[in-house]
């Protein structure tokens, strides 16, 4: 090995790279190496896949790997209406406590074994104990029966209308279908097997955290057959092998992408779009189009921000315009918006959010504060500076609040210490914070039991990080969960919102998108609320 | 010389577990929380605390600490708290790219450098002599990020002749490993190639002045012997030692260069690991680095008796 090494070395530079070249058109024509490059297509995600259980984390990336693997029982589709997918038919009795799930004929897991209503039920039970939603709906399950392998129910102890819309969850956590072995590990437990009833198959042996993940066409899953619309409809896989390539430097996925070393490249950050809007061999376009939100939470527990006058003054300091313009800096890409269940959604309103957060105000803002009573506090912002998409806002607030007159403590940090500081609810002085800013995808904001930062349950019943403590918000997210039709929703969720500006429960920062880019020999790349791998092909 | 290699291989049992201790101690007095990392960004303080529990984060440090030596002294590793994967099989995984880019950037730094010092040497002051103390200079001021991306854009981009990024295991053919480790050995050797340029440079300089080399002039022996037998020899023992440190350091991870050309290799799986506080992971791959600065010290220490017959170990 060495001496070929060395024998290497010994070339000039050049005769070296057509000497390797040449040997590697050897080894193509000898037919070594993976299956013919037309069949693979390979991939660069935002992130590397770590933890491969959808269901004990919320990672986006583990909620990607969670669609690839696993299939759910229903599923929104682009117009936000749910529709069957692993199940052939649900209903619901004329008194709206018993909800009766049929599945599909011929669901089969990965290793072999048919999908029955065991696994159904175990696997909602699980994400019944994790996610907001799921949690929400188990409080009026009373029971879940397997009728037989293929029907069970759903019994409740009062009407509860968000039913199938929970268990259509578009994102983290989605309720995943997997077999009743695995659907009986603890909540807290990774389960051991990625053993899902998916179109693809998980290849475990060629797993390499924070390097690569792959995954096969099961060649067993049997589509629907409507179009895919979103996470419904057909879920037809045209390619044999999926690679989820980690890229950790953003310049060298370009380069991948324009030499076709990859074919599809999840997000490439907004500085680099003007090279790739120009390069006729590339396609790129906005796949989920409900996009993102990026948002600052104070901490209800602390002074200053334990004031609702002083937190009312400090997001009225803050404006949309100049988060977005440093975030993202390209208008086509972010939009101003109030709504906290975001714009372009059923739920959009801009109830309490009128003249807020959509202009300069700092003269309003230096009066509200000066009556707020604040004593000159110092405010202390966590600042990720490891984040793209995070390292911004955190300096475009400390700067707004400093000119409205508050003192801000802008302290740096990498995200993993923020994420595991903001759990704190400890005084500032021991390591408490004051504020902190984040983003979400849209679809896990887009309604009250989704969106965790309108949760009113405070510090001890299981509120979010910044813990408001406001019983009144938790009427009417139960009230919205019962509501019966979707105006009488729509109604609740705008009152909500009037109330979650009025406390400051969060300072929606803006509403943004994110464009994937793909080679133009890919074909059949789908809009969805994550990125999905079904109905791709290659040329 | 055998009783030193065994008093230095047991003086680095303590080194080791001073090094344990002290990574282990570190992370844990540390900010971040594996455990917040695993339930994402929804979870409430409950879920939290119940994978806390299960990670035993929860448990004393101390108790934490014997517990992984317990388990390291029976060669258990661990595994990732975030993936569940063996830390053992994550390390051996990444080794084969850090080793090779380490290997073919060394042999191919010092069949450059030492023969360009030797020169620099020889013609002292002359324009040769400026010129590669120019190029050791360019080699030691431009980041290694921006030659590597100037061998991207030039052999990949434009020429084509070579990919961007990746890395092929050379079982898998020489072909397609040489293809791929050629840019990033490329861009790493001009460094070493510095490095090594300078010292030999120098020490060389230094012995071509001494007697020995004025008496093998004299006994009328050709230049070029008296370069390479008498002067070059009597100069090993500094640039075998830049060559260690050199191997060392490539070994425990080059994070930049590793990155630019997505090489999965020891110094990202470090950074990834530091960043999403995988402590197991952290704790092995700085225990190996560790252990690759003992043993390449000793080997060095070794090459030094054997480099020069003065240099006797009690």
């Amino acid at each position: 090995m060495l001496d070929g090494m060395k024998a290497l070395a010994r070339m000039p530079a050049r005769r070296g790279a057509r000497a390797a070249l040449m040997a590697a058109a050897a080894t193509a024509v000898m037919g070594v190496g993976l299956p013919a490059q037309a069949e693979t297509l390979r991939v660069v995600m935002h992130s590397a896949l770590r933890v491969l259980d959808p269901i004990i984390t919320t990672a986006y990336m583990s909620r990607n790997h969670g669609y690839m693997v696993f299939d759910t029982l229903l599923a929104l589709d682009e117009n936000f209406e749910i529709k069957p997918q692993m199940a052939e038919s649900y209903s619901v009795s004329e008194d709206g406590l018993t909800w009766t799930f049929k599945l599909r004929d011929g669901l089969m897991f990965h290793d072999g074994a048919p999908v029955t209503s065991e696994d159904a039920i175990a696997s909602l039970a699980r994400w019944g104990q994790r996610d907001g939603m799921g949690q929400k709906m188990m409080d009026y399950v009373s029971e879940m029966v397997a009728v037989d392998d293929a029907t069970f129910e759903i019994k409740l102890k009062e009407p509860y209308g968000l039913l199938p819309g929970s268990i259509a969850k578009p994102s983290s956590n989605v309720p995943f279908i997997m077999p009743k072995r695995l659907a009986e590990t603890p909540a807290s437990e990774p389960i051991a097997e990625q053993i899902g009833s998916g179109p693809f198959t998980f290849k475990q042996d060629e797993f390499q955290p924070g390097v690569l993940t792959v995954y096969e066409k099961f060649e067993d899953y049997k589509p629907r057959d409507e179009e895919p619309s979103w996470a419904s409809g057909g879920k037809v896989v045209k390619v044999d092998r999926v690679e989820w390539v980690v890229m950790a430097d953003a310049q060298t996925a370009l380069n991948a992408l324009m030499s076709d070393e990859i074919d599809y490249w999840e997000s490439p950050p907004y500085d680099l779009l003007p090279i790739l809007e120009t390069n006729p061999e590339l396609e790129m376009r906005v796949i989920n189009k409900m996009g993102s939100t990026t948002i600052g939470r104070p901490n209800f527990l602390h002074p200053p921000f334990d004031n609702k006058a002083v937190r009312q003054a400090a997001m009225v300091a803050l404006n949309q315009q100049d988060i977005m313009d440093a975030m993202i800096g390209n208008p086509d890409y972010y939009k101003i918006c109030g709504a906290m269940f975001l714009c372009d959604t059923p739920l959009e309103t801009a109830v309490g959010a009128e003249g807020v957060l959509e202009k300069d105000d700092l003269d309003k803002a230096k009066a509200m504060l000066a009556e707020s009573g604040y004593d000159g506090t110092p405010v202390v912002i966590m600042h990720p500076t490891d984040v793209g998409t995070l390292r911004t806002q955190p300096v475009v607030a400390a700067q707004a609040l400093r000119d409205a007159g508050f003192t801000v403590d802008l302290q740096a940090m990498d995200w993993q210490t923020l994420v595991g500081r903001r759990a704190s609810q400890a005084p500032i002085a021991d390591g408490g914070w004051n504020m902190f800013f984040t983003t979400w995808v849209g679809a896990d904001v887009f309604n009250p039991i989704a969106n965790n930062m309108v949760n009113g349950r405070g510090p001890d019943g299981g509120g979010w990080f910044g813990w408001p403590d406001l019983p009144k918000a938790e009427e009417l997210r139960d009230a919205y969960a019962r509501a019966g039709t979707t105006e009488e929703q729509a109604a609740i969720a705008a009152e909500l919102q009037a109330l979650a500006y009025d406390e400051v429960m969060y300072i929606p920062g803006g509403q943004f998108t994110a464009p994937a880019a793909w080679t133009t020999s890919v074909k059949g790349v789908l809009d969805g609320p994550a990125p999905f791998f079904w109905n791709i092909s290659k040329e | 010389m055998l009783r030193y290699i065994a008093q230095r291989i047991l003086a680095a049992i303590p080194v080791m577990g001073f090094v344990a201790l002290f990574v282990f101690l570190l992370l844990r007095l540390s900010p971040g929380d594996p455990a917040a990392i695993i339930a994402g960004d929804a979870a409430t303080p409950e879920q939290l605390e119940a994978i806390r529990e299960r990670l035993g984060l929860n448990e004393p440090i101390y108790t934490q600490f014997f517990d992984w030596v317990s388990r390291l002294l029976q060669g258990d590793f661990g595994t990732s708290i975030l993936s569940g994967t063996p830390v053992i099989d994550m390390i051996m995984g990444r080794l084969e790219p850090t080793v090779s880019l380490a290997l073919t950037t060394i042999v191919l730094a010092i069949l450059i450098a030492v023969p360009l010092g030797v020169i620099a040497a020889w013609k002292h002051g002359t324009l040769i002599d400026r010129l590669v103390m120019a190029i050791s200079v360019l080699g030691f001021s431009v980041p290694v990020f921006v030659i590597a991306y100037v061998m991207i854009q030039v052999f990949a981009m434009n020429l084509k002749w070579l990919p961007v990024q990746g890395f092929k295991s050379i079982f898998d053919g020489v072909g397609p490993f040489a293809e791929r480790i050629a840019l990033p050995t490329l861009t790493l050797t001009l460094l070493y190639i510095a490095l090594i340029a300078r010292i030999t440079r120098t020490s060389m300089l230094e012995v071509m002045g001494e007697d020995y080399v004025r008496t093998a002039r004299a006994k009328g022996l050709r230049e070029g012997r008296v370069l390479m037998r008498h002067a070059l020899r009597n100069c090993a023992v500094p640039i075998v030692t830049v060559i260690g440190i050199g191997f060392a350091l490539i070994i425990s991870g080059v994070v930049v260069t590793e990155s630019v050309f997505n090489l999965p290799g020891i110094g990202r799986l470090t950074v990834d690991a530091v960043l999403a506080r995988d402590y197991p992971v952290i704790q092995a791959v700085i225990l190996l680095a560790s252990l690759v600065y003992v043993v390449i010290n000793l080997l060095i220490d070794i090459a030094y008796v054997l480099l020069d017959p003065r240099i006797r170990y009690a």
